[in-house]
Parts: structure tokens; sequence; C-alpha cells
């Protein structure tokens, strides 16, 4: 009785509120937008039985799918959130790595504190961190006002709402999820094997390539995702520093709910979003699932 | 591998500066006389007051600790029976359903999860209120938790508990009486996420809550949408204050707990 209880209060929760609403997402992208309320058609009616769920499945079509590969607005902006999140990826593991790196050569007694100094920043608001920049980045903002005061530049820059600002937004708010995985893995690491490596005649340079960067490849590897996949769907950041310009699918979809009300439309691209997104997922999984086999 | 310190010493003084600086440039002006943001003219706190004048923040602000608080308690019960499930309970059927949807929430981007909650709640006409943004929260949050309990109930003694049934105490009282004391930090960290999360997002909430119900967030939202304000300088700083007095609070009295079990575990072995 207690067991049946335990499994079955969380299991029909998610049952409830997350299986269910996708399925609703699902079945929603199937359907044609109309002037009416819910803003779709065609609705299940149940009162009719078997003819009404016919008539209701007989109504359900790809239309949605078939336009979004004809608007080339759509599949542009697939392409840019996977180039963004590439580059930003690649961008918040070149910060991040000497971070990670001189934190875990630092005395002993110092890296708790480290620690929290990196942690510190994700337990406050994301958005007021996003919005930070904006004051930063803006033309008259204060790295303009900075750079024209030491004569570096004589007319302000422009990088707020640009691409250059995106990847200054992610870099800087998803940068604890690079600098923790890799950390953990470079504090693990042997030091003898890099005295090693230099007594047999390798330079410090040729020694970090061959030793240290291939034993942190596994916290590389999952601090990349850990960037990359949320990174792809990412509406903030793009929003408050992109500007019109950039184009990214979740600022994409929120648009066509919220201001076109388009509510198929904004499902279909949740959906093919979705279907994007499986592909790193699974790599991920499949990566730890070899590290955990690999420590035991 | 303790040379290079100079390589170090600069990496970690820049990282850090690139994680502070902007946080300290909106403190500072948040304290700035002047209307216009980026000049400044001079000290004043004149924007704390027009924010605490500002019925429309402070009641976001109620609605928001509302929201944190019930979604995280609830989601903290939850999800610690999630773990207990997928730690203890060995197979059932759609057992590798139930492990789907708890990891699930924590890779899915928030616009999906808002727009599917969403059409569920439209789907089957719940008013959007408190009560959504509650169940939404609720429902991404206790994943986090799951995730954070079942960590420690893994390297968990069973055997401790398993003394206390062979004692004559019943499962309920085992897991009261033993395993939650030992699990207890692990759901205190877990609380302590799905509080956070709750206070700052933006996402999920923008779609679950109706016109009866603005967070916090999404009053910041829709001021910083046109640019910097003053306003929300103020805000933010005391956002950030209440934060890192809470963190740094919690983990000195963690150092202190843990510097007392020593402390004890010395006497004991001594005594």
């Amino acid at each position: 009785m207690g067991r049946f209880f335990l499994i079955a209060l969380p299991f029909a929760w998610l049952l409830a509120l997350f299986l269910v609403p996708f399925l609703i997402v699902l079945k929603i992208s199937l359907s044609d937008i109309a002037l009416a309320i819910p803003p779709y058609t065609p609705t299940l009616d149940l009162t009719e039985g078997w003819a009404g769920i016919r008539a209701f499945l007989s109504q359900l079509d790809f239309e949605n799918f078939t336009f979004l590969t004809q608007d080339d607005l759509y599949w542009k902006a697939y392409l840019s959130s996977l180039q963004i999140a590439l580059i930003a990826t690649v961008l918040t593991l070149l910060v991040g790595y000497p971070i990670a790196y001189g934190m875990a050569n630092a005395p002993d007694h110092w890296r708790p504190t480290l620690m929290m100094l990196v942690i510190l920043p994700f337990w406050t608001s994301f958005l007021i961190r996003v919005y930070s920049w904006m004051g930063i980045l803006s033309t008259e903002g204060y790295l303009n006002q900075l750079l024209l005061w030491l004569g570096v530049i004589s007319t302000p820059l422009t990088v707020l709402n640009t691409p250059t600002a995106v990847y200054i937004g992610i870099v800087y708010t998803y940068l604890p999820f690079m600098i923790l995985p890799i950390y953990s893995a470079l504090e693990r690491m042997d030091a003898s094997l890099l005295e090693a490596a230099e007594d047999l005649g390798c330079s410090r340079l040729t020694a970090f390539w061959l030793v240290t960067v291939p034993l942190s490849k596994n916290g590389i590897i999952a601090g990349c995702f850990l960037v990359f996949i949320p990174v792809i769907g990412e509406f903030v950041i793009p929003s408050l520093l992109g500007g019109s310009r950039t184009l990214m699918i979740g600022k994409v979809l929120w648009e066509e709910f919220f201001n076109n009300r388009d509510w198929p439309v904004a499902s279909a691209v949740a959906v093919i979003l979705l279907l994007i997104l499986i592909v790193p997922i699974v790599l991920f999984q499949i990566n730890q699932q070899k590290q955990r086999e690999a420590e035991e | 591998m303790r040379r290079l310190t100079w390589f170090n010493a600069t990496s970690l003084t820049l990282g850090l500066a690139f994680l502070y600086l902007p946080m300290l440039i909106l403190i500072i002006y948040s304290f700035n006389a002047s209307r216009l943001v980026t000049v400044w003219a001079g000290f004043s706190t004149q924007w704390y007051g027009t924010l605490f004048s500002n019925q429309g923040f402070i009641d976001a602000a109620k609605v928001t600790l509302k929201v944190a608080v019930a979604s995280s308690s609830v989601a903290t019960v939850l999800g610690t029976m999630a773990a207990l499930v997928l730690v203890r309970m060995g197979r059932f059927p759609g057992r590798t359903l139930f492990s789907g949807m708890i990891y699930a929430p924590l890779v899915m981007p928030e616009v999906i999860t808002g727009l599917s909650l969403l059409l569920l709640f439209i789907g089957i006409g719940l008013d959007r209120g408190i009560f959504t943004i509650i169940l939404a929260h609720t429902t991404f949050s206790m994943a986090f938790v799951a995730v954070v309990v079942s960590s420690r109930l893994m390297t968990f003694d069973r055997s401790l508990e398993e003394a206390a049934l062979d004692l004559g105490a019943s499962p309920f009282d085992a897991f009261r009486l033993v395993t939650l004391p030992i699990i207890a930090p692990a759901v205190i960290s877990g609380w302590l996420l799905a509080f956070t999360l709750s206070l700052d997002d933006l996402v999920i909430a923008s779609f679950t809550a109706g016109p009866s119900a603005t967070t916090l967030p999404i009053k910041i939202w829709s001021a910083v949408r046109l640019g910097v304000s003053p306003e929300i300088n103020a805000l933010s700083t005391i956002m950030i204050g209440i934060v890192a007095v809470g963190v740094i609070g919690a983990s000195l009295v963690t150092k202190r707990a843990a510097l007392r079990r020593e402390a004890e575990e010395r006497a004991a072995v001594q005594g």
C-alpha cells in the first residue's frame, strides 16, 4: 500500500503535468489556426462517440510542418540557433578552461572560497545578470565611456543589439556550467604525470597538450553539452541583448505565440525544436554512461 | 603543477572580475542621483524610495514569494518521493517512463515547458493565476529536487534503516527517524534550489500567469525591455544582496556544523 502510494503520487503528477501537455502540443501542431476560442480547429467532441473521434483525426494534418519548411524564417532560425549555440560553447570553453585550471592549481585552502565565488552568480537572478550587460554595452554605456576616455576609439562602438552582445551574455551566464565539470576533472589529475612528461623532455606547453588536456577531456565534454543544449532554446539573452537582427528559435516561438497568436505554428516550432534537441541529449547521456562505467 | 603561478593568478583575477564587475557596476549605479543611468551625478538613495512606493512592484514581490514558497515545498515532497522511487523501488511497470519524465525537465527549453503547460491549462479550462504558476513551477523544480536527493540516497548506508526495521520500527517510522535526518541536508538544498529556480523564472511564469497574477521577473522584464532603468538597478541590488547574505550565511553554518561534528567525534573517541 505504502509502496503503491509512493510511486503513484509523483508518477500521476508527472503524467498529468508533463506528458499530457506534450501530447496536447503535438495534437495542436497538427491542427489549423481558427478565429475561435481556443484559436485552433478541430476540437475533439467526445459526445459523438467514435464518429466524433474519427472526424477529429481526419482533420489533423502536417500542414504546419510543411509551412515551416516553406517559410525560410523558421529554418534560418533553427540554423542560426545551432550556430550561435556552437560558437558560444567554444567561446565559453576558451574563457572557462583557464579559470578552472587556475582554481585546480590554487592553494588548497583557497579552493572552497573560489568554488563559492564561481557558484554564487548562479544563485542570483539570471534575468538580472543578463540585464546588467545592457548598461555596459549600450552606445552611451560604460564600456564605450571607458574606451573613449582611454582614447582607444573616437566614436562609440555598437555592441548592444548585435550577435556579439548575445555571445557575451551567453558566456557570462553559462560560465559556471563550463567551469565546474572541468575543475572537477582537473582536480582529480595526478600532478606527477606532468613531472614525468617534463622529465622525459616535453616542454611545458607540449606537456599541457599531451597530458592535461586529454585527462580533462571528460570535463570538457560535459561542460560543452551543459552549455550547448540549453542555449539552443534560449529566449531571454537574444531578446534583451540581441536586438531584432539576432534570430533564435526560442524567440521565434515566443513571438509566434504571444504576438501572432498562431498556436498551431508555435506548437509545430516546439515539436521540431524538441526533435533537434534529442540528438545532443542522447549523445550527452551516452557520454555520461561511458564515464560512469570507466570510473567503476 | 604549482608552477605557472603568474598565469593562474591572472586567469583567476580576470575570471572573477568578469563574473563580478557587471553586478558591481549595477550596484554602484543604483545609488546614482541622475535618471540618465550611465551618467554619474552624485550619491542618492532616491531610487530605493521610488521602488518601495511603487505598489506594482510590492504586489509582484508578494506573488513571487507565495509562488516560490508553495511550489518549492510541494516540489520537495514530490521530488524526495521520486528520488526514493528511483533509488529504492527497483522494477515496476512504467519505470523507464518515470525516470524519463524525471530527467526530461532538466534539459527541456523553458519556452516548450511553458507553452505545453499553458495549452493544458486552457484545454481543461483552468483559470490562469497564482495557482497555475505554482503547478508549473512545482513540475519543473521537482526534477531538480529528485536529482539532488537521489545522488545522496545512492551513497546512503541501508543497513542503518534495516537495523531500525529489525528493532521493530514500521517502514514509515524507519524513514522518519533514520533516513530523513541523514538525507536532510540534501532535502534542504533541494528545497533551496527549487525556491531559487521559482524566484528566478521568467519564461514559464509568463506563459502560465494570467492577468491577475504578475511575478517580479515578469515585472522586471516589461521594465527592462525598454532599456536600463534606475529603479530596476535598485531592485537588482536588493536581490543580489539577499542572495549573497543567504549563500555566505549557509556556507558558514555548514562549516560550523562540520567543525562541531568533528569536535564531537573526537570527544566521543577520547571519552
